[in-house]
């Protein structure tokens, strides 16, 4: 892709590239908690049937996958595994931090040994909340995502950069964003 | 050595080292004796973040060690600075499959030092959302069996059916995962209006999903020779290495802590039986665990119908203070014996409480039982074993 970053792409082009890449996203299940079974009935179950929205949820190793859904909570002996297998994901690529551990440490907010924020070692695209989310949360949070996707300058993804996306556009056909929606790469 | 003269570029000279050292490695008797393979954090089949490091002799495994501590949150310490109904909250979160089933000690053993005991309603009510979360907590297992072993279709079922209990238990208690329910002296709220009725019938469409596993895999003969003989524990080691649970059972120890140590719960009220199996291998394991689960699901209907009338709640403070003391509960949960040891020094929260959990001495026999097996049977012998990382790491 070495146009995408190098050119300013006509309009109807870049939302075409957007569109596809947004309904062909390949996750990575980063299971480590009880979100991880929630996630696990989002995707592996058929009352939700995550495949719809077009997210693949089978990739066998990071480096084929464009989202990680860090699901659980983080320990500080996890997190550099979580820094070490998020760099080998390719660009572009994005993280839903799923679950109150993962966000801010949830109920282990006093704990010796939890890392108070996934936010800490890696940025975070989407942030869904609950204790564990409910599968239908997850995916609020990676429609959410897509949305994102639709609305994103690619070449300034494709610079690599921690990018901020206003979170509302003309070309969202949902309004403003949920407060799910966090520019969270930004901050990081 | 050094280059041949004829060798005039670099690009010879280090094609000429290469190809001598390649001769050196040859000649001499290959070490073919020790690799070391690491199974996680992070691998599908280990149901979350348990590392194995294993010496392997070609195919065979020499030593497994399980390397623990990447989902270790710190209940102990945690429990110490929390009040007794915060405890509930962390301790739902030790075994996530069945949560309801991790407060039951906790709250047994708080009531015993309060000396406070719950009315018979509120316990029977306890049970049957114990035995709910057994089953939700079991037919994951049996669906994820399948997926050990290259069948993928088993897990979807397992999803599917296992929705219909916990929307059950979310009727009740308003959470899905983590109820959060249990209360010392009783029970937050009644069972609401229709439920039983509802439950009868997700207990009937559950013993079909039973029949439809017992269909699907355990007659199938690739599934039977993955886990015929293999992964065999006998009956003395498990009991040495502090097994408990359906791993225990299937290795031919008649020993239910729900039927041999009653805490007050109304399992004596109702007629069951304890599965064993005398092989001790995985298919036993298997075995027991559908055997278990279909007869939970017997244990639910005949409790449904028998639900006493009364309260729900006995007559607690509003500040709850348990007086100073000891006392370890341990019930038999879905994957062994979880018991919690709790001292009180008369405060609001404990002063400590020691968490027993069946995972962790489940999977202490790993060594033991991985030694001499091929690489392909570590996954199904793990998954057999069947742990929980919160509840191995707590």
């Amino acid at each position: 892709m070495a146009l995408v970053d190098k050119v300013k792409l006509p309009k109807p082009l870049s939302w075409l590239l957007n569109f596809g890449r947004a309904r062909s996203l390949w996750v990575y299940q980063w299971g480590l908690a009880c979100c991880a079974i929630e996630m696990g009935a989002a995707f592996g179950s058929p009352r939700y049937d995550v495949m719809r929205l077009g997210v693949i949820p089978f990739p066998a190793s990071p480096r084929q996958a464009d989202l990680v859904v860090i699901s659980g909570t983080v320990t500080d002996k996890m997190a550099p595994v979580i820094r070490r297998l998020y760099e080998q994901m390719p660009e572009p690529k994005y993280v839903i931090s799923m679950g109150s551990c993962a966000n801010c440490g949830g109920p282990y907010w006093d704990s010796y040994s939890v890392t108070k924020g996934v936010d800490q070692v890696i940025p975070v695209d989407v942030y869904v909340p609950g204790c564990p989310p409910r599968p239908e949360a997850l995916l609020e949070g990676i429609v959410l995502l897509q949305e994102r996707i639709q609305r994103e300058d690619m070449q300034e993804r494709w610079r690599g950069e921690p990018i901020v996306v206003p979170t509302s556009a003309p070309s969202s056909t949902r309004g403003p964003a949920a407060p799910a929606v966090s520019a969270g790469s930004a901050q990081a | 050595m050094s280059p041949p003269p004829t060798a005039s570029t670099l690009r010879e000279q280090q094609a000429y080292v290469a190809a001598q050292a390649a001769d050196a490695r040859v000649n001499v008797e290959l070490d073919t004796g020790d690799m070391t393979l690491n199974i996680g954090p992070q691998h599908p089949a280990t149901h979350g973040t348990l590392r194995i490091a294993c010496q392997l002799d070609g195919e065979q495994v020499i030593s497994a060690e399980p390397l623990m501590g990447y989902m270790h949150r710190g209940y102990e310490k945690l429990c110490e600075v929390r009040t007794y109904p915060q405890c509930t909250t962390l301790i739902n979160r030790i075994d996530w499959l069945g949560s309801f089933a991790n407060e039951v000690p906790f709250i047994l053993a708080a009531e015993q030092l309060m000396g406070v005991e719950a009315p018979p309603r509120a316990q029977w009510i306890r049970t049957i959302l114990f035995e709910l979360s057994r089953i939700a907590n079991l037919s994951l297992f049996l669906g994820d069996m399948g997926v050990q072993v290259g069948a993928l279709t088993p897990v979807f079922f397992a999803f599917r059916d296992r929705e219909r209990v916990l929307n059950q238990i979310e009727e009740v208690t308003g959470g899905r995962f983590h109820p959060n329910f249990d209360r010392i002296g009783g029970l937050k709220d009644d069972i609401p209006r229709g439920w039983i009725a509802e439950t009868h019938a997700v207990m009937a469409k559950m013993r079909g999903f039973c029949d439809e596993m017992e269909d699907l895999l355990m007659g199938n003969e690739i599934f039977q020779t993955r886990c015929r003989s293999v992964g065999v524990i006998p009956g003395d080691v498990a009991l040495s290495y502090g097994l408990s649970g359906a791993n225990l059972r299937a290795s031919g120890v008649d020993w239910d802590l729900r039927r041999d140590a009653n805490p007050g719960l109304a399992w004596d009220q109702v007629d069951w039986r304890v599965w064993t199996h005398p092989d001790g291998d995985s298919f036993a394991r298997y075995w027991v665990r559908l055997q278990e689960t279909r007869e939970a699901t017997k244990i639910v209907d005949q409790l449904l119908d028998g639900i006493p009338s009364g309260p729900i709640m006995a007559k607690v403070p509003r500040i709850i203070k348990v007086p100073a003391g000891e006392a370890y509960v341990s019930t038999e949960n879905p994957l062994g014996e979880m018991g919690y040891y709790v001292v009180s020094k008369g405060g609001l929260g404990p002063f400590r409480v020691k968490i027993r959990t069946p995972s962790f001495s489940n999977i202490s026999v790993v060594p033991w039982v991985m030694r001499g097996t091929y690489v392909p049977d570590i996954i199904t012998i793990l998954g057999s074993l069947y742990f929980i990382l919160g509840d191995i790491d707590r």
